[in-house]
């Protein structure tokens, strides 16, 4: 470096370098020492990692997807497997218990019950929630799953049969009933002393809506409007109302009914999953 | 080459244009910012097709980043390169092309994010029609740094150049490698990357993270090598720190990219490579922050007096505290951790609003009175004002995002005693909301004290002076 120009800092007693730009100048302070020592360890650091986990591509590729192979043997693949092998070693202590157990065993044994409990929990935050709410709580045109108004059954077996074959899902074994559009069949006066009698509304066509209602709908949602399970007829008698429940929600669905879908998801989940989500969703408050 | 000790007439119309383009586009940016955290707490806030988080969200980061970040860039380069060389900025007719282009190529770019039009890369959103204009303005700006350096009176190239240069080329390069790509017709917007697969997502993060690295770091070190020895008035701590800093950060930066690619389908190898190349860069980052913080030796009585200094040198702190925090979180284990939670995004605000933006508003407040030829700034109260506004809102963000990002991922990682997951995702999100509406707060704090900034600026130009005791820090730069 060249020498002229070159000035002592005064405060710091440091020389310059000589250069100036628009009055800048420069140190020539050496280089803080601790600043190289944490920049070499950073450097021995890197390669011990190096030879630790798989860093260089290779030409004959001997790791998996190319690559060394690193003294810790580690892929993302392996440590995946490794971590969710851990997990099952946790669940096996129960697992085997828990399939060959039947609805009623889990329900009577403390331990299994809780497992079955803690596996539907999981399972329905991350595949059931997203329509009924983390807490089962529903939502228009999704079931409440707390209370005991049950539209398929409400029993553990019932329960675990909507849940594998679905709702007017696209699997063979599903659960089907569809709601006529009685908007083609009636007037719109008819529909509404229909709905005049479901609302118990104080009117002169409440008998008219009393008698076409014994006409029309009693056959599935029976002569007191209780329901059937049997063919998911909702009952009309309580006050939950699936779509609704002002006179002109129920107008409309009496109209052009709307049909919710409930997904299959035996092939989605394990039985074992499918069995846990029953029990835990029977636990919610309304199992039968 | 010339080394008398006259001054050339500097073209400092080109640097007001872009300064006051800083400010507004700045504005623009936070303000894109707050909404979209808004919307982040409050779902409901996603009205309509065209104001969506999703069509915000790039909105929101290329205003802050190439409007904000790179207008402060052309406006400081320029301002900084004809001083440290003693010549005219090159070519004026091509400065104001760079300026025109660059503001048409925002504006070109906003229009397609909110209208639906994107690559889909990250901080490379731009469909090919803006990105070809973008290489075009880019082109313009290298030949006018690179004419002026040619033309320079001074017999060395100034450190704040050798960065500023390596932030334009490097740009280049990632601009241009990043956005290959085929138009499906040649009036339509769309267009499909020649690059797939694993390939074009390495390409992605090559590009993304060069982008922090050479946009957001070299050059607004390019800044930082100007402003602080020449606010503070004191030599530059030390030549050969900055030698060997400027050299290991531009070498080790460039392989990083991969860090960004932890347990995806990126093969194991070049994920390691990613992260130790990271770890490697600690230092060299460190480098800048020791070569501005020790500027002060002998000066530190001028931080109790300018609160334009202590931007810089909050925005050097944060810089360090950041480049600390990378490394960190591209060792494998900890990226196992924070990857895909807000802790990433309390990292990269960090950098971007304690570093990247105080340190330009730093260098704003220092430009505008000699831009215009005042004496001093309106008012110093308000700059202080604006710093500890600006620095409460920046510390709220990223306390509220690192708070809710490990808790996100350690609740994701969580098993109960029977094997299985304790949180459901919905869960995670559930629990997040308080520390949404805290970072929207320190969001709001930071616009409040950009409008500020604004404001003072405003009367500065003006050439009031705000009744206050005395001016204090006016006098070292003037």
């Amino acid at each position: 470096m060249k020498t002229e120009n070159r000035q002592v800092d005064e405060i710091t007693g440091t020389e310059t370098t000589g250069h100036e730009w628009d009055g800048i100048t420069e140190l020539d302070t050496p280089m803080p020492r601790w600043w190289l020592i944490v920049f070499y360890v950073t450097i021995i650091w890197s390669i011990g990692y190096w030879f630790y986990y798989p860093t260089w591509p290779t030409f004959s590729g001997e790791g998996e997807r190319g690559g060394t192979v690193g003294s810790a043997e580690w892929t993302q693949y392996k440590q995946l497997e490794d971590q969710q092998a851990e997990i099952m070693a946790v669940r096996a202590q129960y697992q085997q218990q828990f399939e060959s157990a039947s609805f009623s065993d889990v329900q009577s044994d403390e331990t299994l019950y809780a497992y079955a409990i803690a596996g539907g929990k999981s399972a329905f935050g991350d595949n059931c929630a997203t329509c009924h709410g983390t807490g089962g709580a529903g939502a228009p045109g999704y079931p409440n799953l707390n209370d005991d108004d049950w539209l398929w059954g409400g029993s553990v077996d019932d329960i675990y049969q909507t849940l594998r074959y679905g709702i007017r899902s696209n699997h063979p074994e599903t659960r089907f009933a569809e709601m006529p559009a009685f908007g083609e069949m009636l007037s719109t006066d008819e529909v509404s002393s229909i709905a005049a009698y479901l609302v118990e509304e104080d009117a002169s066509n409440v008998s008219v809506g009393a008698t076409l209602y014994e006409e029309n709908c009693a056959v599935c949602h029976g002569d007191t409007g209780m329901g059937g399970q049997d063919f998911g007829a909702p009952n009309l008698r309580d006050a939950i109302w699936f779509y609704g429940g002002s006179k002109a929600e129920i107008e409309l669905q009496i109209k052009k009914p709307k049909h919710g879908v409930m997904p299959a998801w035996e092939d989605r989940l394990s039985e074992s999953t499918l069995r846990q989500l029953t029990i835990y969703v029977h636990s919610l408050g309304g199992g039968q | 080459m010339n080394t008398l000790n006259e001054k050339p007439i500097y073209n400092d119309e080109i640097v007001k244009l872009f300064t006051i383009a800083t400010v507004f586009w700045g504005i623009v940016g936070f303000a894109v910012g707050l909404f979209i955290a808004l919307q982040m707490a409050f779902p409901s806030l996603n009205i309509g097709e065209y104001l969506t988080f999703g069509r915000l969200r790039p909105l929101h980061t290329s205003a802050v980043i190439f409007a904000f970040g790179g207008n402060a860039l052309f406006a400081t380069s320029y301002f900084s390169v004809q001083r440290t060389c003693r010549a005219r900025l090159w070519g004026d007719g091509w400065a104001k092309f760079t300026f025109w282009g660059y503001q048409f190529f925002i504006v070109l770019a906003a229009i397609g994010y909110v209208t639906g039009i994107t690559q889909a890369k990250e901080y490379a959103e731009p469909e090919w029609y803006a990105d070809l204009w973008l290489t075009f303005v880019w082109v313009a700006y290298l030949i006018v740094f690179l004419m002026t350096l040619k033309d320079r009176r001074e017999p060395h190239i100034y450190v704040g150049n050798w960065f500023f240069l390596a932030f334009i080329v490097t740009v280049a390069v990632l601009h241009l490698a990043n956005n290959v790509s085929i138009p499906v017709s040649f009036l339509g917007a769309k267009s499909y990357p020649a690059w797939g697969g694993v390939q074009s997502a390495m390409i992605q993060w090559w590009y993304g993270h060069n982008a922090v690295g050479f946009f957001l770091t070299a050059g607004f070190l390019g800044i930082m090598y100007y402003f602080v020895p020449k606010r503070t008035g004191r030599p530059v701590y030390s030549y050969r720190l900055s030698i060997l800093h400027f050299w290991s950060l531009i070498f080790i930066y460039i392989w990083a990219g991969p860090h960004h690619l932890h347990y995806t389908a990126l093969p194991d190898w070049a994920q390691t490579l990613g992260a130790t190349f990271s770890i490697m860069l600690w230092m060299p980052s460190w480098g800048g922050m020791i070569n501005g913080m020790m500027t002060l030796s002998g000066a530190w009585h001028k931080l109790r007096e300018d609160p334009v200094l202590r931007f810089m040198i909050i925005s050097l702190a944060f810089y360090g505290m950041s480049t600390f925090e990378g490394p960190l979180m591209s060792i494998k284990t900890v990226n196992a951790l924070s990857h895909y939670t807000d802790w990433t995004i309390g990292h990269v605000h960090s950098g971007a609003l304690g570093w990247v933006a105080f340190i330009s508003f730093g260098a704003i407040y220092h430009l505008v009175p000699v831009l215009w030829k005042r004496d001093g700034l309106y008012s110093m109260k308000l700059v202080n004002m604006h710093l500890w506004i600006a620095t409460l809102g920046i510390v709220l963000y990223i306390t509220a995002m690192w708070v809710s990002g490990i808790m996100q991922g350690l609740m994701w990682r969580s098993y109960d005693s029977m094997g299985f997951l304790e949180y459901s995702f919905v869960e995670t999100v559930m629990a997040m909301h308080p520390f949404y509406v805290i970072r929207a707060l320190g969001g709001s704090l930071f616009l409040i004290g950009a409008l500020i900034m604004a404001y003072n600026l405003y009367r500065t130009v003006r050439g009031d002076k705000a009744p206050e005791a005395t001016q204090v820090g006016e006098t070292a730069h003037a």
